[in-house]
Parts: C-alpha cells; structure tokens; sequence
C-alpha cells in the first residue's frame, strides 16, 4: 500500500515539476513585452527598459524560472500588469466562483450518473433502459454552452425563475449566489452525466459477465442483491476513473460557461489575460489549474487502493 | 463453409450487410452522410449569399423564404450551417488524423519496448493530460493567433495522448498472445510483430475511438470558435454563430437554436455510427445479459 | 427416492438446440459423474438445475428436486434453493471470486443471506468450513483476498462457499480442471469425503473419463446434448456396449504406434554420450526479481529455473513433466530463445543460444519451431491460413517466392492431414483439433531439427486428443524430428516420449526411460505425481475388484 501510495506521489510531483517548465518555456515564447504592453506605445525605449528590469524581466531564464516557482510555493504569484494587483488577490476573489461551480456540477453529474446507469444495467434491454440510454446518447452530443444558452432562454428570459447571468458574490448572501450558480452548474452538469452514466452501465455489464457473479448468484442472492453487493464496487474503477477526467474537463469548462453567464470565475479571468498579454496571471492560473488536476488524479489513484485489494499487497 | 471462404469479397459483403441490419450504425451512417452532403453541397450552392449582408432583411423569424430565419445582418442562418459544416467537418478527420498518426505508433512503440522507454512516453503522456485540453487549446491559438488551422492542430495535439493511450493499451493486451509468441518464435522482430500482427488487430478499438475523437472534435472547435479563437469572419461557423445569437437571446432565439441543434445531430450521428461499429466488431457485447 | 430427478429435457438457446430428451437422477449420498466431450452440453445441464441459464433459454420437460418442481418454480424459490440445499463448484477458480471482497465475506455471506444469523455468527461458521476444507486460521485468515491465494486454495474457498450450509445437492463443473495433477487428486479427495460426511447427492461433471471412474457410482454419457449410454460405472466401462462409449474409452487409453527411428536409438538414457547431443543445456538457470517488500527492499528473487542441464539426441522424444509452476514453461521458452536466462548455456547443434542476437538466431530458428497448449490462441485471427502457416518460412537463407511458398504451405498442410485449400480460410473456419494440426503444420515447415510442444493436447477432447498424438508419432517417425513435449499429463508422455524428465521447484530431479520413470519413481516429486494421475485402466480396475 505505501509503495503503490509513494510511486503514485512521486510520479504526481514529477508531472507537477515537468508542467511548470512546459508553462514557464510557452509563455517564455509568447510575443509581445510585458513591459511595453503595460506603458504604452508613447513610452520611451529607457521606459521600457526600466520597467523591465523591475519586473525581473532580464535576469537569466534559469533565475526567473526559480524565482517564479519558489513564489508559487510561497503563495507568492507577483502582481499582474494589467490590473496592478497581486496575483493571489485576483486569483482568491475568482476561486470562489468556479470552484464551487465546478463541484456542484461535479456532484450533480454523479448523482443523477450513478443512479440511472445502475438503473439501466440491471434492466438491460428493457424500455426503461432503452429511454435512458437514448437520453445519454442524446447528452453527450449536446455542446454545453449552447446548452446553457437554451438554458438561459428558458428559465431566465422565457420563464424569470434565475438572473440570466452575473454574480451577485457571496457577501450578498448564499442562496442568492448559489441562484447564479445553479443554471451554469447544470449546464456543465447534464452533458457529463450523460457520459457517466453510459460508463457506469457498461462497465456494470462488463463486471456483471464475470464468473464471480454466477459464484455469488449460486449462492442464492437475487439479480439486484448481487449488483449491490458484488457487481458495483468492481465496477468503480471505471467510473472514478472518468470521474477524475471529468472533473480537469469542468475545471476547463469553466472557460466557456463563465462567458456564457458572464461569471467572474477563473476561467473568465485567464481567458482575458491571454487576451490582454497579463503573462504573469496566465502563468499563475494554468499552473493552479494543472496542480488541481494532478491532485485530483492522485486522489483518483488512492481511491483505487481503497476499492481494489489488488493494488494495496500484503500489509 | 468453405464455400464462403473462397472469395475474399463475401467477408467484406457480410461485413456491409450485418452493418445496415445494425440499427445505430445505419441511422448514424445516415446522419453523417447528411452532413456530408450538406457541407459538400454548400461550395456549389446555398439559398443565399452567406457574404452578402442586407440589413434590412436583419433578425427575421424562420418563414419560408429564410426556412431557418436571418441573423443581426441579415443573412440567411440556413445558408451560413450550411458554410458552416465546412469547417467542423473539416476539422475532425484532421485534429484525429494528427492525433492517430503520431499517438498510435507512439503508443505501439511503448507498449513494443516496455521498460524505460513505456515508462517515458507514459510520464509524457501523463504531462499533457494534466493540461485541461480546451484550457491548453486557448493557449496555443491565443499564443499563435486565433484561426481555422492553429484550433485545428491545438485539437489534434489533445488526441495525441488518447491515441498513444488506446494504442498502448490495445497492444500490451495483444502481446501476451501465444500468436505473437508463436511469430517470436518464427524470429520475426518487435517491429514487424508489430506491423503484421499488433496493428491489425487493435484497429477495430482505434477504430471506435476515432469516431469518438471525431465528434469530440466537432465540440471542441464549435467551444473554440464560439470563444472567437476558431474560424474567422466572414467565415460562417457553428460556434462563432452561436456567440452571436448569445447577445440577441431575447429578439432572436433561432439564432441560437439552429446552429446548436447543427451541432447536436451531427455529433450525434458520429456516436451513433461509432456505436455501431463497435457493436458489429464485437458482437460478444450484444449477446451477453 | 431421488434428490434430483430430470426427464426428457431438452433446451435451447436463441433457437439453437442444446440439449435434447436428458434423463438424469441423483439419489442422496450418491455420486453421479456427467461425462462428455465439448459442446455436448453438460455444463447446460447444470445451469438447468440451478436455473442459471443465459437469456433466451427455452426448456421442456421436467427437473425435479427434492419435490419441487425446478423449471416452474419462481426465482425466489430458486434463490432459497441455490446455495442452502444445491452447491455448485465451478471450472475456474482464477475468476470464481469476486477480487474486491475478503474470503471470509464470501464465504459468510451465503451463510447470512439463507440463515438470517448475525455477522459474527455467519463469521464463525465460515471460520469452521474454511477450516474444514483445509485453510486453516493461521495460514488463511478470514481477512485475506483472493488473489493472495493460489488457484488450489482458490477452490477450496469455492467448495467451501458451496458447502457452508450443507446443501442436499453439489454440482461440480469440471471442478479439477484447471488444476495441476497433485492438486486435482487433493480437491476430488476433499469432494469426496464432503460428500460422504453430510450425505450430499453429487453431480460431478468431467471431460475425463479417469476422474469420473475414480469417483462415481453411476455415469452418464452425453454427446451433442444426448444421452449416450447412463448406468453403473463399471458396468458401463467395462463391457462398452455403446458404440461411443468405446471410442472415448479407447481414445482415453490410446498409445499411437511409434515407428523406432534410427537416431533415437542410439540416444543412451544418460546422455554420456554428449557427442552430437541435439540439445545441450549447461546449468542454465532463471532468476525473477522477487516481490517489492517496501520502497527499497525486494523480497529474495524467486528461482524458476534453478541450474538445469540436461541434453537431448536427434530424434529423440523427450517429455518434461511436472505440476503447474515447477519452472517448465519458462525452461522451454528459453530453450527456443524467447527469454533470456539468468545464468547458464543452451548449445542447438553445437551452436550456443545464449546472448545471440535475434539475426544471429535465425539459423537456429529454422531449426526448432514450437507448438502451442491453446489451438484458440495460437493464431491471429486476422491473417489467413497460407500467411500464417508461412510465418516461419522468413528465417530461411533465401525467401521463396509466392508460388514456392503455396507450395511448401500445400505440402506441409497435406502432412498434418489437411487439404490445399484450407490455406485460403482464416483460423476461425477450423475446428480445435484441425488448429492444433495448422500449429503442427506451421512447426515442421521448416524442416526443423527440434519441436517444442507445449502442453499441445490439453485443451483438446479425448478423441481429437488422440488424433494428434498419432500425428505427432508419425511426423517423429517420417522426419526424424527431436520432441520436448512439455506436459503435466502422465498418460500423454507415456505415449508419445522415449524418455521423461520430471521438473520440481526449477530443478530437475529425475530422468529416465519414460515407461521406467512411470512405473516406479525414485525421487518424491514422481512419486507424488504418479500417484495423482489419474487412470483410467486403474480406475476400471478398482471399480470391478470393489463390486467384486
């Protein structure tokens, strides 16, 4: 178990490691100085120049590279050009917009996923399961900004039920912040759940042909006993394992819902600094977003070691 | 038996029957071939000009002269899908095609070698799946400018990995065979196991993942050109349509209506057809309970 | 009366008839055995009983257990029926139990479902049936999982859920197959005396006419879902009054008749005469690293073959025998050069193996071609028989064009007794025995020296079995080909080879004249392995001496 735990880790931080130079040598490569971008047009060359060394800008890659990483480290991201303020300000006033959208679509997606993919393995072939799965067939080809467009026209312009966009912040209360939450979270929600929910039924069917699910039904439980007991816990390798992908692809996500809503959330706030050239912000949020990626992966991993025996040796 | 077995084309003509007789594989084969057609037609004719704009005729609800209703200069939305699967078409054989031809054989190579070098190219591998793809998409046309070709090739990039991972993986499956034991034995090396024996027999799987790929594809570039990083005007594109209708929910919801429902059906049809062809190649999965 | 009684059933799946007009009883404390060949549907039968058929079976006619009626009974019924008064053992115990779950949850689980007892109540029974079965606390916990166990004690903890209530019924499907000689004598002792201790009706199902001899009163003989031939065992095998009965009795017991070559003749059993040895192995020995006991320490590597020599003369039939795991396999891959050993030479021809280059090889390749256990999996499915037959054909020094390659392809078909135009079907058209002659066909293409045969008759039925085994007697006569036969099968070795070799734990222990090895083992391991096997004479024998 330590061993497997220890090798999952270091293989996580090696990633972690390798991501941050593949950020740092892009953006190293990026047209456009910083420096001039930020004074002007009119400013002089010894403007510019200046600005540059103050920013660090000239020093040896190797020295702004550490510099920069051990600022991560130290929660230190700099200050973004654009906006004159420290990276970490925007970075925590943007966090909590998208990631609370991005786990309650996680948690959306798996709660109505599960349940229908259980539901439809275990009537295989009938009526019921034929709806469902036309249902997810249907979810996985709808792209969701458009879904949250048709969305926004429904319930915000058609029927009134929820602002059709902005965020009210969470100092004006939690439920009315929660209320901008909900149509964007749906609408990352339900495409993923429909292709969770095809994974979680066909992988249920593949477990379902294994031999030990006869051992177990020739011990005399029932069809459905056996699926709870037997089938779906071998089943869930599979399923977190998209689970994981999914929740780097909601992270992503984000990008494109929080314009659709006009969101003040990360994916918003990098999207406009790559735009705008604020190097320094699209470094910091790339790498925030990669390392949330890779520690979801290796909590993935860890969950394997908990459902699978297989994984954890002899302890 | 063996009379079936004496022309090789009678395996091919069973293949295309039990193919049509497969419910997903011909309603999806339909739908792409509708596509298609539509994309194709569009060099030739569409009902009205996508170039030219006619303000007067702005915002029009469907009717039957504009089937599909007009957008914010006028132009018939019918005629701009039409344009419009052009370029979506056009994108996901070329983003899988990248995403096959370097992640396969990359994938193979590993799975042929193992030790350091699989254990490279998997660290690799790994490295690129922890950049959320669409994120590291906007990077990379925002870095090299937003248009048709770079959305494309930043796609094709992100199918480098699922190839080399789905090649990988269909390929260890095949090497502890007795078959390629056997080949071993008959001192055939790594690399024309791998030629004569791996490939064929993992190509029903890349196969299946290829049409996922494919309308994978077709959302990632409509999510990129709606982000204004795809296609560029005047070129019409189901994304960048969609970003337009956006602003103008409340007087023209068609706007927004028709070009996602484009999208819908013609990614639909290619999962349907990749279900089909997966359910035909293995017919094990239809038998079962 | 009978505990089960089936009449006249027949069944059939999607259409496809499989069993048809069966008649079956089990009378409680007997032991029935349910023989046949693939395909004939005994297995069927079985999931009949317990009602455990694929979707879209059809059956008719009547299965009644213990008064009730089974084919109208309702799935609850079924479901308090199946593993409180009907067992079942399964062929493969790899895959029988679920990887996730604790042995003791498996086994308990069973125990709580039909008894309503409480957890610890459920646990103590099922401590005292694992204990029972012979996986003792101290060694196997209820804490342990299944792949901690090895295949044997994987079935014993499948014997153990079956029999955890004492059911009135067992049904063991091929219970032992799967399972080297030495472990399949230790499960049917296990059966035996379960059976005999709570007075249980068994159903043994077999391909092996010995082990149903061995353990059954009364047999039932089955081919393409019909009863052949159903009475006292004895009765039945010793006057073989069925047409087919004989046939499988006589293809169990078949020796091919072996034309003495020249070569082998001159072969002296102790090898002295290393001059113009075919084969000359040195002290060869295969190291695998052992387990990873934490982040930087490994367990002692495990010694799968532990410093072996041995040589072996032109034409000579050599056998390898030994159970599953004694280091066999991995002995004859690296004869044939596809792993590397640890220590050790191989000389082929006077010509040292060892560290050569796969181009270096190709001489020695075109001189020892291999024959695999599974005729399924020994061809790729996609290439046709003309391609795969000629897989060899590229170590020769000078390629043959297409014509000459159909040619050799045609001859080489023709050998093995297949026709020309086979070469234009893919793998799939073939039967199982006509795969192990395309295998055999592929192997003596390229007029080799040697053939390394791995297990090749095992997974074939009784009369293929024997087929193929004249053919490897012919070949061996013809061409004057080196046999190392490799096989857990004592009876296979007694038939085919001029000398045994028994393999245990990496070393090899003893070696001899075939027939002297058989009939009176020396070391321990051939002695126990003599013993396991089982016999179908022996068997016969002992059921007529006992009826007296």
């Amino acid at each position: 178990m330590i061993a497997y735990l220890a090798k999952r880790l270091g293989i996580a931080t090696v990633t972690l490691v390798l991501a941050s130079l593949v950020v740092f040598a892009v953006l190293e490569i990026v047209p456009g100085d910083p420096a001039r971008l930020m004074l002007g047009m009119n400013a002089s060359e010894a403007q510019v120049e200046q600005l540059r060394d103050q920013m660090g800008l000239n020093a040896p890659l190797i020295e702004r590279y550490l510099h920069w990483v051990s600022g991560l480290l130290s929660l230190d991201f700099g200050r973004s050009y654009t906006y004159s303020v420290p990276v970490i300000d925007l970075v925590l006033e943007r966090v909590v917009v998208s990631l609370p959208l991005a786990l309650i679509a996680l948690a959306l997606s798996t709660a109505i996923a599960i349940p229908v993919g259980l539901y439809s393995a275990s009537r295989r072939g009938a009526a019921g399961d034929a709806v469902a799965m036309g249902a997810a067939q249907l979810g996985v080809a709808v792209p969701n900004f458009w879904f949250a467009l048709m969305l926004v026209y429904l319930f915000a312009v058609w029927l009134r039920w929820v602002p059709a966009g902005g965020f009210p912040g969470w100092s004006a209360g939690v439920w009315p912040a929660l209320k901008s939450l909900l149509l964007p979270a749906i609408a990352l929600a339900l495409p993923q759940a429909a292709i969770l929910a095809r994974v979680t039924r066909s992988a249920l069917i593949e477990v379902l042909n294994e031999d030990y699910i006869r051992t177990a039904r020739a011990k005399g439980m029932p069809y459905r006993a056996v699926l709870w007991r037997h089938a779906l816990r071998n089943a869930l390798i599979p399923v977190v394992t998209i689970m994981g992908l999914q929740f780097a692809f909601l992270l992503a996500g984000t990008i494109i819902i929080e314009n659709v809503f006009y969101l003040p959330g990360l994916g918003r706030l990098v999207f406009q600094a790559i735009t705008q050239r604020d190097l320094i912000v699209v470094e910091s949020v790339v790498m925030l977003l990669v390392a949330t990626v890779i520690a979801v992966n290796l909590l993935v991993d860890f969950t394997y070691a908990i459902v699978d025996p297989r994984l954890r040796g002899r302890s | 038996m063996s009379a079936r077995a004496q022309t090789p084309n009678d395996g091919m003509a069973s293949w295309i029957g039990k193919a049509f007789a497969n419910r997903s594989f011909l309603t999806g084969f339909l739908i792409t071939l509708l596509v298609a057609v539509v994309a194709l037609t569009s060099f030739l004719w569409t009902p009205y000009d996508v170039t030219k704009l006619i303000i007067a005729d702005k915002t029009q609800a469907p009717s039957l002269t504009h089937w599909f209703g007009t957008d914010h200069f006028g132009r018939d939305i019918l005629s701009m899908i039409m344009v419009g699967a052009r370029n979506s078409i056009a994108v996901a054989p070329v983003a899988v095609g990248i995403g096959m031809g370097i992640g396969v054989p990359l994938g193979m190579f590993a799975a042929a070698r193992g030790g350091m070098v699989d254990e490279a190219l998997m660290r690799l591998n790994d490295l690129v799946f922890a950049f959320p793809a669409l994120l590291s998409a906007i990077m990379i046309t925002a870095i090299f400018g937003p248009g048709a070709v770079n959305a494309i090739i930043a796609i094709g990039i992100f199918n480098i990995p699922v190839f080399a991972r789905v090649g990988r993986a269909g390929a260890l499956s095949i090497w502890p065979r007795e078959y390629i034991l056997a080949a071993r034995a008959a001192g055939k090396s790594k690399t024309q196991i791998t030629v004569e024996h791996i490939l064929p027999n993992i190509a029903n799987q890349l196969l299946v993942q290829g049409t996922i790929q494919f309308a994978l594809g077709i959302l990632a570039e409509a999510g990129l050109s709606y982000l204004g990083l795809g296609a560029q005007p005047p070129m019409p594109s189901w994304g960048r349509m969609l970003f337009d209708a956006q602003t103008r929910m409340v007087v023209a919801p068609w706007m927004a209506l028709f070009p996602g429902m484009a999208i819908v059906v013609t990614v639909l049809g290619l999962n349907l057809l990749g279900d089909g062809i997966a359910d035909i190649l293995d017919p094990k999965s239809r038998r079962q309970r | 009366m009978s505990l089960l009684e089936v009449e006249n059933l027949s069944l059939s799946i999607d259409e496809t008839p499989i069993l048809k007009s069966v008649e079956l009883s089990v009378a409680p404390g007997e032991v029935i055995g349910l023989v046949g060949e693939s395909g004939s549907g005994k297995s069927m039968t079985a999931l009949t009983v317990m009602r455990l058929l694929p979707h879209l079976s059809r059956t008719s006619g009547r299965v009644t257990f213990d008064g009730i009626d089974i084919l109208a009974a309702t799935e609850d019924q079924m479901c308090a029926l199946r593993g409180d008064d009907i067992g079942m053992v399964f062929q493969e115990p790899m895959t029988a139990l679920n990887p996730v779950k604790t042995i003791g949850e498996q086994v308990a689980e069973g125990i709580r479902w039909h008894t309503r007892a409480g957890r610890a109540e459920a646990e103590e029974r099922a401590r005292r049936i694992l204990d029972r079965v012979g996986l003792p606390e101290a060694k196997f916990p209820l804490s342990r999982y299944p792949h901690e166990l090895s295949g044997g004690q994987r079935q014993r903890v499948v014997i153990a859920i079956a029999c955890a209530l004492k059911p009135k019924l067992l049904i063991a499907d091929e219970p032992t197959t799967a399972l080297d000689v030495v472990l399949q004598a230790q499960v049917l002792d296990l059966l035996r005396d379960l059976v005999a201790e709570n007075h249980m009706g068994l159903l043994l199902i077999s391909h092996d006419l010995a082990v149903v001899t061995e353990m059954a009163d009364r047999i039932t003989i089955l081919r393409h879902g019909q009863v052949m031939e159903a009475g006292d065992t004895a009765r039945v095998l010793s006057e073989q009054v069925h047409p087919y009965t004989r046939q499988l009795t006589q293809a169990s017991m078949h020796v091919p008749e072996r034309r003495p070559n020249a070569a082998a003749h001159h072969a002296s059993s102790t090898g002295a005469d290393k001059q113009g040895a075919l084969l000359q192995v040195e002290k060869l020995t295969r190291l695998y690293p052992g387990r990873r006991l934490s982040l930087l320490r490994r367990g002692e590597p495990t010694r799968a073959v532990d410093d072996v020599s041995f040589s072996m003369m032109p034409g000579q039939s050599v056998a390898l025998v030994g159970r599953s795991g004694c280091g066999k396999s991995t002995l004859a891959r690296m004869v044939l050069a596809l792993d590397k050993p640890s220590s050790g030479s191989i000389h082929f021809r006077g010509e040292d193996l060892t560290g050569k280059s796969e181009a270096d090889l190709k001489p020695a390749r075109r001189n020892m071609q291999v024959v695999f256990q599974d005729p399924y999996g020994s061809f790729d499915p996609r290439q046709k028989v003309e391609r795969l037959v000629a897989e060899p054909l590229h170590v020769l020094d000078k390629v043959p064009t297409r014509r000459e390659r159909r040619e050799m392809v045609a001859h080489a078909l023709h050998e093995v007794g297949l026709a020309e135009p086979d070469m234009d079907k893919y793998p799939h058209e073939f039967s199982g025995g006509q795969r192990q002659r395309l295998s055999i066909a592929r192997a003596i293409i390229t007029r080799p020296k040697l053939v390394v045969a791995d297990e090749p008759v095992s997974a074939l039925d009784v009369s293929i079995r024997a087929q193929i085994l004249d053919l490897f007697a012919e070949l061996n006569g013809k061409l004057g080909v080196a046999y190392l036969f490799i096989t857990h099968d004592l009876t296979v070795a007694r038939a085919i080879t001029d000398e045994v070799m028994v393999m245990h734990e990496g070393r090899i222990v003893e070696r001899g004249k075939t027939g002297e090895v058989l009939d009176h083992p020396q070391s321990e391991a051939a002695q126990a392995l003599v013993a396991a096997a089982p016999d179908l004479h022996r068997a016969i024998a002992r059921r007529m001496q006992e009826q007296g």
